[in-house]
């Protein structure tokens, strides 16, 4: 029995669309998370909203935030002798400067391996002791509890060649950063489902307050995000701002502790650099004293330097909201899945990925 | 000979003969190979369809088939899908020296099995050993012979707007079977491939149906894949109507939990065809007759509207694109 085939009820999706399409009220609104991002295109849903509404892509792709800087940092990891890179799939296209790629250092004799999750990574250490297993840990809230709890294990093992290149990424900070943004032209926010999951729809609610803009915590399937919409047009129709939350059978207000404790115990917040927006305080995750002997970036004499940005490619407006990215100079032109020029093309997760894959007009 | 493949077994020597005499020899058995000579003489009239492809499958025992059954039905359905009867194989091994004697045996007997149900006979081949690394255990070429009997042939060009585009079942289970077994994985449902030789059904359907225009395994790239080289090469748009796609809960929850499409998932037991719509349900009875095509429904249209893309109808009424594998599909992070 399919759990959420409720959720994806075409009847009740058509009745959803037809209230929308009578409102007149519209939303410009953003999706911070590519998950959604893809679900609002795999569903159709993109193609179906009226005109006044209007769907930005937002910077919740983990792979399209990773800055140049930190694929140098990976890229030079895995020229090292005796190095085994563990990544998740979706980092393996992303081109770095100079156009190389993991892929292309596989091409020139790099040990890449594509694990599927931490543990897989551990046990790669575990079966090669000569080697240092370099994991790289890119991804939102919702991986790094996961990545947390893998240390820890490598720790009780006593497993000293696995590392970790910690480019984990925090979502309230980078809404923070949009939200200051003066040219920002969205109105209202659909949540990361995942995300909140971890840090409860509670975390949102002093940005929602400061910003007084209208929020969704939304699941993924089309009903979720139909009626995370719905929501929004009414609060913006009457005024009010804050955060609700419409996922409730995941989301809780507080979220998941152990895992934040977890995630608190090995990590401490740093600054971070995000591709396309540049450095935004307190958005990463980098190891806490404890767990020093873990940083791969240390292990390995790795700094993170600064790269110049790509010539031509428009990530950082395409992450802001700011530009469509069908509207980039380079979206199939020089830019495309099989040679892409920013990370928003390859990802999976990627927003001109996403319109490249899927837009019908583009 | 030894329990283990030796670079000896492709000197040509003694030691190969042994090796073909023993095991080739033995599994396909019939008269022309056993005369071995240089090349085979065949009994064959009217045009020809040719067909070759190598196999180079990682895992080489998955389940639901291995590499051998695999380069007998890959190669099989090949033939067919020009509305052809196969009637001949010839196949060529590389084998990676150590290979245990006991895989290979298990192979061959596969293949020949598999050549059986068939109905097909291997007529020539050939053996070459590489030194260990020189290639990953075993792969296999099979070249694929049959008489063609509908004129003209089923061919991607020839799909028009109006056309009805039927599949014979379920999608993307020979794909998840592979990386499911490459990454050790294993699911509450099992998945199996559906390696299978089509050539029975398609016989049949296109001697009840010589109208068809196209038939087509949809392998590597999936059925999305294959769709996109139909529209491209006849100038049409598709219309798939993603409610009524025939895949599995299993392969549906193991690809949502890998992050894959099962539309982008090799098949190689299925086809496509597209053939004039009043035709559609005549077709249905025939692939449904057949254990092949119990599955079979119809999943679109061709259509005149966006020529040249496939476009996927979603449930709740959206449509967008449905375009071409690129590169190989990765798991996603979150
Ligand atoms: S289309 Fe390519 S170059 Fe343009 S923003 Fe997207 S990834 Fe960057």
């Amino acid at each position: 029995m399919d759990l959420f085939a409720g959720f994806r009820d075409p009847a009740i999706a058509r009745a959803l669309l037809e209230k929308i399409r009578g409102e007149t009220r519209g939303v410009r609104f953003m999706e911070v998370c590519g998950t959604h991002t893809v679900a609002i295109f795999q569903s159709g849903l993109h193609s179906l909203l009226p005109e006044n509404i209007v769907h930005l892509t937002g910077p919740g792709c983990p792979v399209c935030v990773t800055h140049d800087a930190e694929v140098a940092a990976y890229l030079e990891a895995a020229a090292k002798d005796k190095v085994i890179i563990a990544t998740f799939g979706d980092l393996m296209k992303v081109p770095g400067p100079g156009g190389a790629s993991l892929k292309s250092a596989q091409a020139d004799g790099a040990r890449v391996k594509v694990v599927y999750s931490p543990s897989d990574a551990l046990a790669l250490a575990r079966d090669n002791p000569d080697d240092t297993v370099v994991f790289i840990g890119v991804g939102f809230e919702t991986t790094a509890p996961g990545m947390a709890a893998t240390v820890k294990m490598a720790r009780a093992e006593g497993l000293s060649n696995f590392k970790v290149l910690s480019f984990h990424k925090l979502v309230p900070p980078a809404l923070e950063a949009l939200l200051s943004d003066p040219g920002m032209e969205i109105e209202a926010f659909i949540l990361p489902g995942h995300v909140s999951a971890v840090i409860g729809a509670g975390a949102y609610r002093p940005l929602a307050e400061k910003f007084k803009v209208p929020a969704v915590v939304a699941g993924f399937e089309p009903l979720d995000i139909l009626q995370g919409l719905i929501i929004l047009i009414e609060m913006l129709r009457e005024g009010r701002h804050g955060v609700v939350n419409q996922y409730t059978r995941v989301v809780t207000e507080d979220g998941n502790a152990k895992a934040r404790a977890l995630v608190a115990e090995v990590f401490e917040t740093s600054d971070a650099l995000w591709r396309g927006i540049g450095t935004i305080p307190g958005s990463g995750l980098t190891f806490a004293k404890e767990y020093a002997d873990f940083d791969a970036l240390a292990a390995l004499g790795i700094e993170l330097k600064e790269t110049p940005p790509i010539k031509g490619c428009m990530c950082g407006d395409v992450l802001k909201g700011k530009l469509a990215p069908n509207k980039c100079p380079l979206f199939k032109k020089a830019c495309t899945p099989a040679r892409p020029v920013g990370p928003c093309m390859v990802s999976s997760e990627g927003s001109c990925a996403a319109y490249f894959k899927y837009n019908l007009e583009s | 000979m030894s329990d283990k493949v030796l670079l000896d077994y492709g000197s040509g020597g003694r030691a190969s003969q042994r090796l073909v005499s023993e095991l080739f020899l033995a599994a396909f058995d019939n008269e022309e190979l056993s005369r071995l000579n240089d090349a085979a003489v065949l009994d064959l009239s009217g045009p020809v369809a040719v067909s070759t492809d190598s196999f180079t499958v990682d895992p080489i025992f998955f389940p639901g088939g291995d590499i051998g059954s695999l380069a007998v039905h890959g190669t099989v359905n090949d033939v067919a899908m020009l509305g052809a009867t196969p009637r001949y194989l010839t196949c060529g091994f590389i084998i990676e020296e150590g290979l245990p004697m006991e895989d290979l045996r298990r192979i061959v007997a596969s293949m020949a099995k598999a050549a059986r149900e068939a109905g097909v006979l291997v007529v020539t081949g050939d053996t070459k050993v590489v030194p260990k690394g020189a290639c990953d255990r075993i792969f296999i070429n099979t070249t694929g012979i049959g008489e063609i009997i509908v004129q003209p042939t089923p061919s991607a060009e020839r799909a028009a707007p109006g056309d009805a585009v039927l599949v014979s079942g379920n999608m993307g289970d020979h794909g998840l079977a592979i990386l499911s077994k490459r990454q050790g994985l294993s699911f509450e449902a099992p998945v199996e491939s559906d390696s299978a030789a089509l050539n029975h059904l398609i016989v049949s359907l296109v001697q009840s149906l010589p109208q068809v225009h196209v038939l087509r395994d949809p392998t590597r790239g999936g059925l999305a894949t294959t769709l996109n080289e139909i529209a491209a090469s006849s100038g049409t748009g598709i219309l798939v109507r993603e409610s009524v796609l025939p895949i599995t809960d299993a392969v549906r929850s193991g690809c949502s939990f890998l992050g894959l499409d099962p539309l982008y998932l090799a098949n190689e037991g299925k086809f496509i065809c597209i053939l004039p719509q009043e035709l559609a349900e005549k077709a249905l009875r025939i692939m449904r007759a057949d254990p092949l095509g119990r599955d079979a429904c119809q999943i679109g249209v061709v259509t005149e509207e966006n020529p040249k893309k496939v476009i996927l109808e979603t449930p709740i009424g959206g449509k967008r694109l449905l375009g071409m594998l690129e590169g190989e599909q990765l798991p996603r992070i979150c």
